[in-house]
């Protein structure tokens, strides 16, 4: 069904070469002895069994109940239970819409969780407040405060798109190795309060910058129109 | 100091005033209690909500009728077939619309599928509440999926369908799916007696739920509750036989009642409630006729919104959806789109009787009469 | 049975003196100062037992600088119903008196009133923001109200 997506990502090469050759790696093998690196041992471990956060907010969080239900499981892939408190939590699924009442509340718990931590953005809403964009309590997506690896498009997507989510999350584990995860993300974010018609700040200018989507690029970046064939 | 048994020494005590929320791995959604404690016991309760406020209403003044159908699907995301269904009702008010007959039917069977969904996932998550951690959520979610499937089949989506239009549906239902909605239909009570064998006489949830929440017959008049809570009461009003919207006059059933008005009443009257919706799946699928599956003016306005002016005035639709009772309030002033929309949301005025019910019991009997008060916040918040 | 308005009306009138009623297309038209009153003669009133207040919300226009309140009544009594009372009231000041003494179901409906449209209901028990944010300025739903751009770091 899914044939056509190659889990070898070629965008995210897997950085580490062994010091071994795959030869003697094989040989090696068959003889029953496995030879690999630290940081692959460890991703396998941390993408192979990630713990999300019990945190829905409206329609998405029933599809993501549905993908940890019997029938498409989500415990096959390592997410075996969502925990509630968000020190024991590696990731946190923004299902559904952010309004900006709830905004400090996300940014709050992501601070709260411990790293290495990952967010994926699920849903429409989530992403850039889906449907209800136009409103006067809705955050146009949660990636304006705080950074988010994962974003996965659908109204609500239904459970196999949250478990290809979760696959692409488990490729981006693996190709990283420890040291570069915990840098990057240090630090808390900074919790938006509540002001007179929305939130102040209204993004965090160091995660997000806004693009007006319906703006057209210059002219130079435009493709060239192809000329009528005879 | 001597502690005899009997005599407690004097403990200077305080009040506590605890955040219920808005994170919880048990709020059905992000809603806030504030909560003052005496120890274990509730003193007072605020509920908070609006952390998933949409802005429906204004979306809804912005675009046409048609429009908001989609829209409507996700106030009660669990019930998306029956937030169409009062929608369509408002708009076929307003508008002097006729349904066409195979139309009915359709409307009918999948408001009573929807309200088999929601009252298993109702039920499992009240467990879940309770602390049976998982496994009766897991069978309700079970049977959801099949009739997901259903939905899936007829309308191309799980859960948003958007699939009731004023004058009937928006298309027929593909080939063998009246079949293969009879085989569930069929199946379905030898489920509910496997649940109910778990559940009902089951002594945790009978110590757990019995005289907790106690919701009297006055006080749910007079706060305008609604739906399977007031049943539990005692108070005889369904607005299927109140109304007799649609064609639900033609199918025989009965209406379940309660006698105290505790959360095990309400968890009772949900599964007799889905006896009663079998029975009227049964009649329907047996009954339903052939012919469109949408009247011509339904089809006209289906297909082009924009032209759709219905005449200046205001109509109330109102529907029993499986939370309550679901209202639409349209005004029109002419053009294509509503004046004012506003939607009487069931959870909403229901948790006017939250501190109520809740003062005196403690902090875990709060969450499970939460779960039995049956809200969801895509309603509540709009 | 209920009887058609016309008849409410008059039945209205003849049990309270001093109170008029209007008959419109949308409802019966209350004058503010007499809401309490025929709200509470509906309710207890035998023939009519209006117990169930089934929807209460505002309706803005800007354009005839009015705003105004609708009461949807039914009764789980008599199983009959809908009654709909309309209060009409000036935009800039939108006062009326509340009916959740009456019925308590009003409660939450009438606080929402006040949020997105600045209705003040008195002898309301708490009336605050139940929506929005305490603190947060403006009712969102007037006619009138501008959505503040989220691209501009304010």
């Amino acid at each position: 069904m899914a044939s056509h997506i190659q889990h070898q990502s070629p965008i995210i090469q897997h950085r580490f070469e062994m010091a071994v050759d795959q030869g003697l790696q094989s040989e090696l093998q068959k003889q029953g002895v496995f030879v690999t690196s630290w940081d692959q041992l460890l991703n396998w471990g941390r993408s192979n069994s990630i713990w999300p956060l019990q945190f829905g907010l409206a329609c998405c969080a029933i599809e993501m109940i549905a993908t940890a239900a019997s029938r498409y499981d989500i415990a096959r892939f390592g997410s075996e239970i969502f925990r509630a408190s968000p020190r024991q939590a590696d990731l946190i699924i923004v299902a559904g819409t952010v309004t900006k009442k709830m905004a400090p509340q996300v940014v709050r718990l992501y601070n709260q969780m411990a790293e290495p931590k990952y967010v994926i953005s699920m849903g429409a809403c989530a992403t850039s407040g889906g449907p209800f964009h136009t409103g006067y309590n809705v955050l146009k997506g949660i990636d304006r405060y705080i950074p988010v690896d994962v974003y996965i498009p659908g109204c609500p997507p239904t459970p196999q798109a949250l478990l290809e989510g979760l696959m692409r999350l488990q490729e981006r584990i693996k190709s990283r190795s420890m040291g570069q995860e915990v840098g990057p993300k240090q630090g808390e974010y900074p919790i938006p309060e509540f002001g007179a018609s929305g939130l102040a700040p209204r993004y965090n200018p160091d995660v997000f910058q806004p693009k007006k989507p319906w703006a057209d690029p210059p002219a130079s970046q435009l493709p060239k129109p192809i000329a009528p064939q005879p | 100091m001597e502690l005899k048994a009997g005599i407690s020494p004097t403990i200077e005590t305080q009040q506590l005033e605890v955040n219920l929320g808005p994170q919880h791995p048990s709020t059905h959604g992000v809603f806030r209690m504030i909560a003052t404690l005496d120890g274990e016991t509730i003193v007072k309760l605020k509920p908070v909500m609006g952390y998933l406020h949409r802005n429906h209403e204004q979306i809804g003044e912005r675009i046409t009728y048609i429009g908001s159908f989609p829209f409507t699907d996700r106030l009660d995301y669990f019930c998306a077939m029956s937030n169409n269904f009062g929608l369509a009702l408002a708009i076929e008010q307003l508008g002097g619309i006729q349904a066409s007959e195979r139309g009915e039917y359709l409307r009918v069977i999948m408001a009573e599928l929807t309200r088999l969904v929601n009252h298993t996932a109702v039920i499992g998550f009240l467990l879940n509440d309770m602390g049976a951690f998982g496994t009766p959520l897991l069978y309700a979610f079970r049977e959801r999926e099949k009739i997901l499937d259903l939905f899936e089949a007829a309308s191309g989506s799980r859960m948003m369908c958007n699939y009731v239009r004023p004058g009937g549906v928006r298309e027929d239902v593909p080939e063998g799916w009246l079949e293969r909605t009879r085989a569930i239909v069929n199946a379905f009570p030898r489920f509910l007696d496997e649940f109910e064998k778990l559940l009902t006489e089951n002594e945790i949830v009978q110590q757990r739920c019995k005289h907790v929440g106690v919701l009297s017959k006055e006080l749910a008049m007079n706060a305008s509750v609604t739906g399977p809570m007031l049943r539990a009461s005692g108070v005889n009003y369904d607005i299927r036989k109140v109304d007799g919207y649609s064609i639900y006059p033609r199918f025989t059933f009965r209406v379940p009642l309660g006698t105290v008005g505790d959360v095990y009443d309400r968890y009772y009257v949900r599964i007799l409630e889905m006896r009663e919706s079998l029975k009227i799946l049964e009649q329907a699928l047996k009954g339903i006729p052939g012919g469109p599956a949408i009247s011509p003016k339904g089809q006209a306005i289906g297909k082009a919104p924009r032209t759709f002016r219905p005449p200046k005035g205001a109509a109330y639709g109102r529907i029993e959806a499986p939370k309550g009772e679901l209202g639409f309030y349209l005004v029109s002033d002419g053009s294509p789109q509503p004046y004012r929309y506003h939607v009487r949301a069931p959870s909403f005025v229901n948790l006017t009787v939250l501190e109520d019910l809740c003062i005196g019991h403690k902090v875990a009997d709060v969450i499970i009469i939460l779960g039995s008060v049956d809200i969801v916040m895509g309603e509540v918040d709009r | 049975m209920l009887p058609p308005p016309e008849e409410i009306k008059s039945a209205l009138e003849q049990l309270l003196p001093g109170v008029s009623l209007t008959l419109d297309a949308g409802g019966l038209i209350v004058v503010p100062n007499d809401l309490v009153a025929v709200c509470r003669c509906l309710k207890e009133n035998e023939r009519f037992s209006l117990d169930y207040l089934a929807n209460l919300t505002a309706v803005d226009y800007p354009a005839e600088q009015r705003m105004d309140v609708v009461y949807h009544l039914y009764s789980m009594a008599k199983k009959h119903g809908p009654v709909t009372l309309k209060v009409k009231l000036d935009r800039n000041q939108p006062v009326v008196a509340s009916v959740t003494p009456i019925w308590r179901g009003a409660e939450f409906q009438e606080r929402e009133a006040y949020d997105l449209f600045g209705v003040r209901f008195e002898g309301h028990p708490d009336l605050r923001r139940i929506l929005m944010w305490e603190g947060f300025e403006g009712h969102p739903m007037r006619k009138d109200y501008v959505v503040e751009d989220q691209d501009v770091l304010g």
